[in-house]
């Protein structure tokens, strides 16, 4: 039995060799699993980030560029011997300062490990190469040199958006992203962020488990050369885009540009904006600029919704003649007001009466267009007043109203414009007609316009019926709209615009602030009545009448009417534009509006208008 | 006449053994010296401040301790001396459990001076030789209650002095033991007990109960079927195989039961870690897990034949922890491939077979049992340690006989192999 035994526990031996020697045979040359971990483990891959791309405005100026900056780093671990006294020198902090960093570095060893830290963000060039001077005597001090976004103009914040390092939640959206990465935030950045941040490259090295680079890999034959991101050529003018930003200093509102051949948006202008220095930092300036009560991250030119006020009159005004209830020759009389019910008067301002329709749009009479209005709802073409609302309401949104006009701009709005449910809804079913909606016919009621919504108004009418959709960039795909107003329909109304400008106080042009000699500049005044303060001063304009090269909307919140700020500033834009300076005898105006102060406008008692 | 009837050298020294263990030393002191090197220091072979250079100065002492064993004392001064010298074990390891120093979390160093030792690595030799003098005693019968539990107890002691030290790893090399009581007569139902236990453990922590509960009953309804044929003759005997099959029943049951309660509350946190990682129930390749997965990148990476000597990345660069103690086989497994490690496993199955061929065929019994008593420590060793670089078995921090680094263990692995040799060669001398 022993002897067995004896075999039985020989055999048994074998039978665990075997055991072994199979779970061997496994791992070391079935499985491929360990080799591609062990290559992994030993090889690191340095990222070579590439440069970000550029961002042009249309005349090859950079707008957004890169520039060098220089962080010094630590590896606690690594210290040895250190002259504190000339590493304070050289770097040009107090003694204090380091050693409490050290104090830190001690504290929290454990955590740090061999790892390497930043000790000083952003040191200027001077430091940095006095710096690199002396390394050699500092073991486990380093210097890093980074590239951070830097912009030649203070132009455009907003529109630009900026660029911030990637967060958990972009690494879960996009796989492409790696911690450390940066990423366009806001703006052309994140609108382009695919383009502008080219390929990144890798060069590869041995290491060992304390991460210590031993050698380049395969002499770097492996190695991938980062791509550069690609340029971008934006249709911003630069020049023009500053200087809307400086007449808009201290005012609340916005100023777009839009050259109306093209669609191409010159400038956009949101006040109180981001300065650029301000950009370039933004991690350090987020919470004061997001605390801000001005909303400075807020771009009111196209987020902000608000109702068009006078210039939509010209809307109307175009749908009437198009219907055929309107002739340009049609006088309506108009004594102080037009009464819609017996007793309720839709009050206007002291002009001749009766009018033409040029004159009604010279002189923003507010009784004319509720006639034209009251016509459109009429219209006997229609069986109800809904359906000839329900066709109005398509004759708007083909200005592009009611939905984003299709901006590179992330979070677009798309703005308001209401249909016959709308009123079905609040008054009932056929309880309703033109009396109950008269405010619509002045662009008041429940009409949400954004500021770029309104510039793109401008250039339609500018080139006589139809637009392009408005871009930032050169290379969009440019969308063409035809309205449904046809095109012989604009002449009179240009004329009304035209005159506004350039009649005399007598013949009671509303905009003659805004005529600059040569220019045949046509404008639009606005007042839009806001519940929550002073009425928004509004203007839109084009010029030179015959081939428009740029069409203006301006919105000054709470500056009262449009003649008096929206009006100065729309010109001042065309003429520095069109004419690249402003006229000597316009410097007064330039003074006037840039110096203006209107952020913070009480409500005043109302006049009568 | 006397000389003639002695043997010479050649004859009574077991060759084959003693070169195989001169083998197993050598491949580990490389093995040692590639760990420890990397391309950046070059050090020199000898120098004593590297681990390689400690290594070869154990290694002259362990072999000078052995050739004295095996020439100068008096080979049967082992078995006279067996009971007190398993006292004095004893006590040693009582005394490292109150004045004991810590070293990577067990309780189980001496520290005399500059030299630390763990007095668990000679306990192994002095429950070996007396448990090999217990057994070779006349009437001596494993069957008889009495005879087990002086074994159990002889057993017993150390194991649990051991396990109050939080050394885990060497109480397991204790159950090798059992195939020792195997070969002198323990009933083969005690091995599978055994691995019913491990099973049932295994199942209970890793599955839903009732599977545990399922297996059990397979395992006893075979017991039984298997048994009954033999017994159909006698009433007794059936009722004494009803019993025994309700007795397993029961203990398996209460075994099961128990499981999660031992799991929880005897095992340490990271043992406990240890055996979820090895059960595939966690994954913590950072943590627990962190020096299996290091350990198989390294042996998988070695593929067939190897990145060849010092040519290891994952070992030199230190990924591997513990690389030149516990995780000493890494280092082979990346260096020489599947070709090397399966040489290294059929020299170590060669030498261990050797021994217990020896031992089978010595007519003193003193000599058979110890001899099949190292076979099995050595066997414990090579099968922990191989299968816990290689995912097979829990991390369990026990050292590669003659190959991973550390001097007590050398000097215990080489006292304890010449004591057999000594033993050997003094029964080929008169018989």
């Amino acid at each position: 039995m022993d002897r067995a035994r004896y075999t039985k526990i020989l055999i048994g031996l074998g039978v665990f060799a075997f055991i072994l020697i199979a779970r061997l045979f496994y791992i070391q040359i079935i499985n491929d699993r360990y080799k591609t971990d062990a290559l992994n483990n030993s090889i690191v891959y340095e990222t070579i980030y590439p440069p970000r791309g550029l961002i042009y405005d249309r005349d090859s100026s950079i707008l957004v560029g890169n520039r060098s900056c220089y962080d010094i780093l630590v590896c606690p671990r690594e210290i040895r011997n250190l002259d504190t006294l000339t590493l304070c020198e050289v770097l040009g902090i107090e003694r204090a300062f380091l050693e409490e960093k050290l104090d830190y570095y001690r504290k929290y060893r454990s955590k740090i490990g061999f790892k390497t830290l930043p000790f000083l963000k952003n040191v200027d060039e001077q430091t940095y190469m006095r710096f690199c001077e002396v390394q050699y005597r500092f073991p486990g001090w380093h210097s890093q040199v980074r590239t951070t976004r830097n912009y030649p103009f203070n132009a455009g914040g907003n529109l630009l958006g900026y660029v911030s390092e990637v967060n958990a939640d972009d690494l879960a959206r996009n796989p492409e992203y790696r911690s450390g990465d940066y990423i366009g935030r806001t703006g052309l950045e994140a609108v382009r962020d695919k383009q502008l941040r080219g390929e990144k490259g890798y060069h590869i090295y041995l290491r060992d488990s304390r991460n210590r680079v031993l050698t380049s890999y395969n002499e770097g034959r492996d190695d991938k050369l980062a791509r550069p991101g690609k340029d971008i050529v934006s249709t911003i003018d630069a020049d023009l885009q500053q200087y809307g930003q400086e007449l808009m200093r201290n005012k609340k509102g916005s100023v777009i540009a839009i050259e109306p051949k093209t669609g191409e948006i010159l400038s956009l202008v949101t006040s109180p904006g981001i300065d650029v220095d301000i950009l370039a930092d933004m991690g350090g300036n987020y919470d004061a600029l997001s605390k801000d009560p001005n909303k400075p991250m807020f771009n009111r030119a196209v987020q902000a919704s608000y109702p068009p006020g006078s210039v939509f009159k010209l809307v109307n005004g175009l749908i009437g003649l198009e219907e055929g209830v309107l002739s340009p020759q049609q006088c309506y009389p108009c004594q102080r007001g037009y009464y819609y019910t017996p007793t309720k008067k839709l009050g206007c301002h002291k002009h001749p009466s009766p009018i033409d329709f040029r004159e009604a749009v010279m002189m923003s009479c507010n009784s004319y267009f509720c006639y034209v209005f009251k016509n459109l709802l009429e219209n006997p073409r229609y069986a109800s007043c809904a359906d000839a609302f329900d066709a109005w309401e398509l004759y708007v949104r083909s200005f592009g109203f009611g939905s984003p006009v299709g901006c590179e701009i992330p979070n677009e709005l798309g703005g308001n414009i209401p249909n016959s449910s709308y009123y079905d809804r609040i008054y009932g079913k056929g309880h309703w007609k033109y009396s109950s909606v008269i405010s619509l016919a002045i662009g008041q009621g429940e009409l949400g316009v954004t500021p770029l919504q309104i510039a793109n108004l401008s250039a339609t009418i500018a080139n006589r019926g139809w637009y392009i959709s408005p871009h930032l960039i050169k290379d969009s795909p440019a969308q063409f709209h035809r309205t449904l107003v046809d095109s012989s329909r604009f002449e009179p109304l240009i004329d009304g615009m035209y005159r506004a400008v350039h009649s005399s106080a007598e013949e009671g042009g509303t905009a003659r602030l805004a005529a600059v000699k040569g220019l045949d500049i046509c404008g639009k005044t606005g007042t839009a009545e806001n519940p929550h303060g002073e009425d928004h001063s509004v203007f839109i304009c084009f010029a030179p009448r015959e081939d428009p090269q740029i069409a203006v909307a301006v919105y000054v919140e709470n500056a009262g009417f449009g003649a008096s700020w929206a009006c100065p500033i729309a010109s001042l834009m065309v003429e520095k534009y069109l004419r690249g300076e402003i006229s000597k005898e316009r410097h007064w105006l330039e003074t006037y509006v840039r110096d203006a102060d209107l952020m913070d406008v009480k409500k005043k008692e109302k006049n009568a208008q | 006449m006397l000389n003639s009837s002695k043997r010479s050298l050649w004859q009574t020294i077991e060759w084959r053994c003693l070169l195989c263990y001169l083998l197993l030393v050598v491949v580990g002191w490389l093995s040692i010296y590639s760990a420890g090197h990397s391309s950046e220091s070059v050090q020199s072979l000898l120098d004593l401040g590297s681990r390689a250079g400690k290594q070869l100065l154990w290694i002259g002492i362990s072999l000078v301790a052995g050739l004295f064993i095996l020439f100068v004392i008096k080979p049967h001064v082992w078995e006279v001396l067996s009971t007190p010298f398993y006292l004095l074990v004893l006590c040693l390891l009582i005394g490292t459990i109150v004045f004991g120093t810590t070293i990577n979390g067990s309780k189980s160093w001496f520290r005399l001076g500059p030299i630390s030792f763990q007095p668990c690595e000679i306990s192994k030799i002095s429950t070996s030789l007396l448990l090999a003098h217990c057994l070779r005693a006349q009437n001596f019968k494993l069957s008889k209650m009495r005879d087990l539990l002086t074994v159990l107890l002889v057993l017993g002691l150390p194991m649990l002095c051991i396990l109050a030290e939080s050394e885990t790893g060497s109480m397991l090399v204790y159950l090798g033991y059992v195939f020792v009581l195997y070969r002198e007569g323990l009933s083969g139902w005690w091995l599978a007990l055994l691995l019913l236990v491990i099973v049932l453990f295994v199942t209970a922590i890793r599955f839903p109960l009732w599977l545990a509960f399922t297996v059990l009953a397979l395992v006893v309804l075979c017991y039984y079927l298997l048994n009954r044929r033999h017994v159909t003759q006698s009433l007794r005997a059936k009722r004494e195989l009803r019993l025994m099959s309700a007795l397993v029943a029961l203990i398996g049951s209460v075994l099961i039961l128990c499981t999660d309660f031992a799991f929880e509350k005897v095992l340490k946190p990271h043992q406990r870690l240890r055996i979820e990682v090895l059960l595939g129930m966690k994954e913590d390749p950072m943590g627990a897990g962190y020096n299996v997965n290091q350990s198989l990148i390294a042996i998988g990476s070695g593929g067939f034949s190897g990145k060849g000597f010092l040519q290891g990345t994952q070992t030199a660069y230190g990924f591997v922890p513990e690389q030149s103690t516990d995780f000493i086989f890494c280092t082979i497994g990346e260096e020489f491939g599947f070709l090397g490690c399966s040489a290294l496993i059929l020299l170590f199955v060669f030498f261990i077979g050797r021994i217990i061929t020896v031992a089978e065929h010595c007519r003193e019994p003193f000599t058979r049992i110890y001899g099949y008593c190292i076979a099995a420590c050595f066997f414990m060793h090579l099968f922990i340690n191989i299968g816990m670089t290689i995912g097979l078995m829990p991390v369990i921090g026990i050292p590669l006989p003659f190959i991973s680094y550390g001097g007590s263990s050398m000097l215990s692995f080489t006292v304890m192999l010449f004591i057999f040799l000594a033993l050997v060669k003094q029964e080929k001398q008169y018989f």
